[in-house]
C-alpha cells in the first residue's frame, strides 16, 4: 500500500477523532470549534460526528474556557481545550499557571489535572502584533505545564495523542504556516513519547536545534548547506518541557558545533535555555561558541515584508551556519 | 421547624470553625504556624449552611479564607492543622499551607490563593459533573472583592448558558481585603449581577445559619434538578482583619462590636435553647469534645514531622 500523505492539520484532527473514539471521557472545547470547525478549520466535521456534548463551542472567555477545562479534568474528565491564537492564552494565563500547572503540587500529589491546552503560534499570516507571537518560553518556565510543539504531521499525530493520555497539563502548540504542510502519517493509532527530541537529519559537522516551523526551515537551510560540502544534523526538540538533554548532549558531541534557532524574540526566548544547557553540559566538547539565532526584538509587525525579517529565514540560517564554520 | 439534628450539626459546625479559628489565631500570634492567616471568625454561619445543605459527594471551591469551608465539608482537623504547621502529614504534606486545604476524597476541590481564581475551576468541576451525568452539584465559595475579577463574569456567563450543577456563593464581609464595598463596586447587593447572565440572585443573612441553609437549599436544589446556577450573596462580617496582623485602619472597633451583637453563634444557641432544642448542659459538652479534637489536632500538628524536600519535587508531574 502506497504512504498515505495528509496535513498536519487533518493529522491533529485525526488524533483529536481517535482520542474521541477511544476515551468518553475525552471532550474538546473551545471558540467557533464546533459547526464553523476552528478557526483554522482543524476541528471541522467533529461536532457532526461526535456532537454538541462533546465538541463543545465556549463563549469567548479565556480564563474560563483555561479554568473549566482545568476543573472538568480535575472531577475526571481528559478536556482538550482549544485557545483560537496563542496569543489569547495570556488572557487565561492566571487558570493556566497559578491554577492547572500548581494543582497537583499544591494540594501534595494528591490531584490529577489530565488536560491538553492547544493554540496556534507563529506569525507569517499577516495578522499583527496580537495574533502571531509564538510564546512558548513562558509555558516553558513554569514547572507543572508540559510544552509541546510539533513539526510536522506525522508528529503532530503521535505527540498529540500522548498529549491527550497524559495525566499532566499540556500545552500544544501550533504553527500556522505548517496547518498546510503534508508528510506521511500512518493511519493505525501510534504514539510518540512526550520528552523525547527527535533527530529529522543526521548530519556531522554541525546542529541545528529547533522546534516548530523553524524544522522544515532548518531542513531546507540543510540541503543548501550540503551542495556547500557542510554536512548538518537537524534536532527537532518536540518537547520542551521536559527537555531532551540527552539528544543535546549526544549531538553536539557527535558534530561540536551548535546553531540554535527560533522564531520568538532572541532575548529571554527558549533557544536561551538550550544555549545556556550546552554552555554548561557540552562545554569540552564545542569547537566555536554556542551560537543563537531567534526572532527580531519587536512585536511582530503587519506589512508581510517586515513581518518576514522578524523571524529567522532559510537564508538567515544558511548565514548563521556558514558564520559558525568560519569560527 | 427546625428537626433537631440538623440544628445540632449546624451549630457544632459553627462551633468547631471558630474554635479552630480562635486556636489557629493564638498558634500564629505565638510564632508556631509559618505563613499567613486569613480568619473566617464571624463567617461561620455561610460555610456552615452552605455545606450542610450539600450531599455529601458534592463538590466546594474554597478561597484563601477557606478554613471554615474546609470543615464544613468534614475535613480532619488533624490533617488541616498539621498543614498549617507544615507538616509531612498535613492534608499537602506542607506544600500547600493554609491557603491550599484540598480534600478530594470529600469533595473538596481546594482552597485558592488568586482572589477569584477558583471560579472557572469550580465551574469546569460543574461542567464535569454534567457530563459524566453524577447528580453532584458543586458550590463555588469567593467574595465580594472576587465579584470584581473577570474570571467571575466569564464563568458565570459560561455556567448560565450550559446551565451547570453549581451554587455561586459571594461571601459579602463589606471589604475586598482592605477596600470597603463602596469604593470598589458601584452595587450594594452583588446578587443584582445575576441578572446580566440570566440566573437567579439570592442575597441571604449570612449571620443567620438557618436563613444560609434555607437559600442554599433551594438553590443547590434548582442546580441538580437541571436548571442551572444561582447567584447567592450572604452578607457577613470577618471580625479580624483581613490577615493576621491587618491594622484595620479601614473601620472602627465599634463597627465591629456592633456586628458581633448578630453573631451566628451565639443567636443561633440563644434560638435553639428557647426553641427547647437543646439544653445549656449539650452545649458545654459540645464545647467540651471540640475542645478536645483540637487539642488532639495541634499536639498532632506540632509533633509531626517535616516534608522531605526531595519527595516534595517527586510529586510534581504523574509519570
Amino acid at each position: 500500500m502506497p504512504d498515505r500523505v495528509i496535513t498536519y492539520s487533518e493529522a491533529i484532527r485525526e488524533a483529536l477523532r481517535e482520542e474521541l473514539k477511544n476515551d468518553p471521557r475525552v471532550f474538546l472545547m473551545g471558540e467557533d470549534i464546533g459547526i464553523y470547525g476552528g478557526a483554522f478549520a482543524v476541528t471541522l466535521g467533529l461536532y457532526e460526528e461526535f456532537g454538541p456534548e462533546r465538541v463543545i463551542d465556549t463563549p469567548i472567555s479565556e480564563a474560563a474556557i483555561i479554568g473549566a477545562a482545568a476543573g472538568a479534568s480535575l472531577v475526571g474528565m481528559r478536556t482538550v481545550a482549544e485557545i483560537q491564537f496563542s496569543d489569547f492564552i495570556a488572557i487565561g494565563m492566571d487558570q493556566l499557571v497559578n491554577q492547572a500547572a500548581k494543582i497537583r503540587f499544591m494540594f501534595g500529589g494528591k490531584a490529577a489535572v489530565p488536560m491538553v491546552v492547544r493554540a496556534p503560534i507563529g506569525s507569517g499570516t499577516g495578522a499583527a502584533a496580537q495574533h502571531s507571537q509564538s510564546q512558548e518560553a513562558w509555558y516553558a518556565h513554569v514547572p507543572g505545564l508540559k510544552v509541546v510543539l510539533p513539526s510536522n504531521p506525522a508528529d503532530a499525530k503521535g505527540l498529540l495523542k500522548s498529549a491527550i493520555r497524559d495525566d499532566n497539563p499540556v500545552i500544544f502548540l501550533e504553527h500556522k504556516l505548517l496547518y498546510k504542510t503534508k508528510g506521511v502519517v500512518l493511519e493505525e493509532e501510534y504514539l510518540i513519547p512526550l520528552g523525547k527530541a527527535d533527530v529529522k537529519r543526521t548530519g556531522a559537522d554541525l546542529t541545528i536545534i529547533g522546534y516548530s516551523n523553524l524544522i522544515p526551515k532548518s531542513l531546507q537551510a540543510a540541503e543548501k548547506l550540503a551542495q556547500e560540502g557542510i554536512d548538518v544534523e537537524v534536532l527537532d526538540l518536540r518537547t520542551l518541557r521536559p527537555l531532551d538533554t540527552e539528544a543535546i548532549a549526544q549531538s553536539i558531541q557527535k558534530t561540536h558545533r551548535a546553531l540554535v534557532v527560533y522564531e520568538a524574540p532572541q532575548l529571554g526566548g527558549f533557544g536561551a535555555e538550550v544555549a545556556a544547557f550546552i554552555g554548561e553540559k557540552c562545554f569540552d566538547d564545542l569547537d566555536s561558541p554556542v551560537t543563537r539565532l531567534g526572532g527580531l526584538e519587536m512585536p511582530p509587525p503587519y506589512n508581510p515584508r517586515l513581518e518576514k525579517q522578524l523571524v529567522p529565514q532559510v537564508e538567515d540560517i544558511v548565514n548563521g551556519v556558514r558564520k559558525l564554520m568560519k569560527g | 421547624m427546625i428537626e433537631k439534628d440538623l440544628a445540632r450539626n449546624l451549630l457544632i459546625t459553627m462551633k468547631k470553625i471558630r474554635i479552630f479559628e480562635e486556636e489557629a489565631v493564638k498558634l500564629f500570634a505565638a510564632h508556631e504556624l509559618p505563613g499567613w492567616l486569613h480568619s473566617y471568625i464571624g463567617e461561620e454561619a455561610v460555610a456552615a449552611g452552605v455545606c450542610l445543605a450539600l450531599n455529601p459527594g458534592d463538590y466546594i471551591a474554597s478561597t484563601h479564607r477557606g478554613h471554615g469551608h474546609c470543615i464544613a465539608k468534614g475535613v480532619s482537623l488533624r490533617k488541616m492543622m498539621a498543614e498549617l504547621y507544615g507538616k509531612e502529614t498535613g492534608y499537602c504534606k506542607g506544600r500547600g499551607g493554609s491557603m491550599h486545604i484540598a480534600d478530594f476524597s470529600l469533595g473538596m476541590l481546594g482552597a485558592n490563593g488568586i482572589v477569584g481564581g477558583g471560579i472557572p475551576i469550580a465551574t469546569g468541576a460543574a461542567l464535569g459533573s454534567q457530563m459524566k451525568k453524577d447528580s453532584k452539584v458543586t458550590v463555588c465559595f469567593f467574595g465580594d472583592g472576587a465579584s470584581n475579577q473577570g474570571a467571575f463574569h466569564e464563568s458565570l456567563n459560561l455556567a448560565s448558558a450550559w446551565k451547570l450543577p453549581i451554587v455561586y456563593v459571594c461571601e459579602n464581609n463589606l471589604f475586598a481585603e482592605t477596600t470597603p464595598q463602596a469604593d470598589h463596586q458601584a452595587i450594594r447587593n452583588i446578587s443584582d449581577r445575576a441578572a446580566g447572565y440570566g440566573m437567579p440572585g439570592v442575597t441571604t443573612d449570612g449571620m443567620d445559619v438557618m436563613s444560609v441553609y434555607k437559600d442554599a437549599q433551594k438553590a443547590i436544589e434548582r442546580a441538580r434538578s437541571g436548571k442551572g446556577p444561582t447567584l447567592l450573596e450572604a452578607k457577613t462580617y470577618r471580625y479580624r482583619g483581613h490577615w493576621e496582623g491587618d491594622p484595620q485602619p479601614y473601620r472602627t472597633k465599634a463597627d465591629i462590636e456592633e456586628w458581633k451583637k448578630k453573631d451566628p453563634i451565639a443567636n443561633f444557641e440563644r434560638f435553639l435553647l428557647n426553641q427547647k432544642l437543646i439544653t445549656s448542659d449539650e452545649i458545654e459538652t459540645i464545647s467540651e469534645e471540640i475542645a478536645n479534637e483540637m487539642n488532639d489536632a495541634i499536639e498532632f500538628g506540632r509533633t509531626s514531622p517535616y516534608a522531605d524536600p526531595q519527595a516534595c519535587l517527586s510529586t510534581l508531574y504523574i509519570h
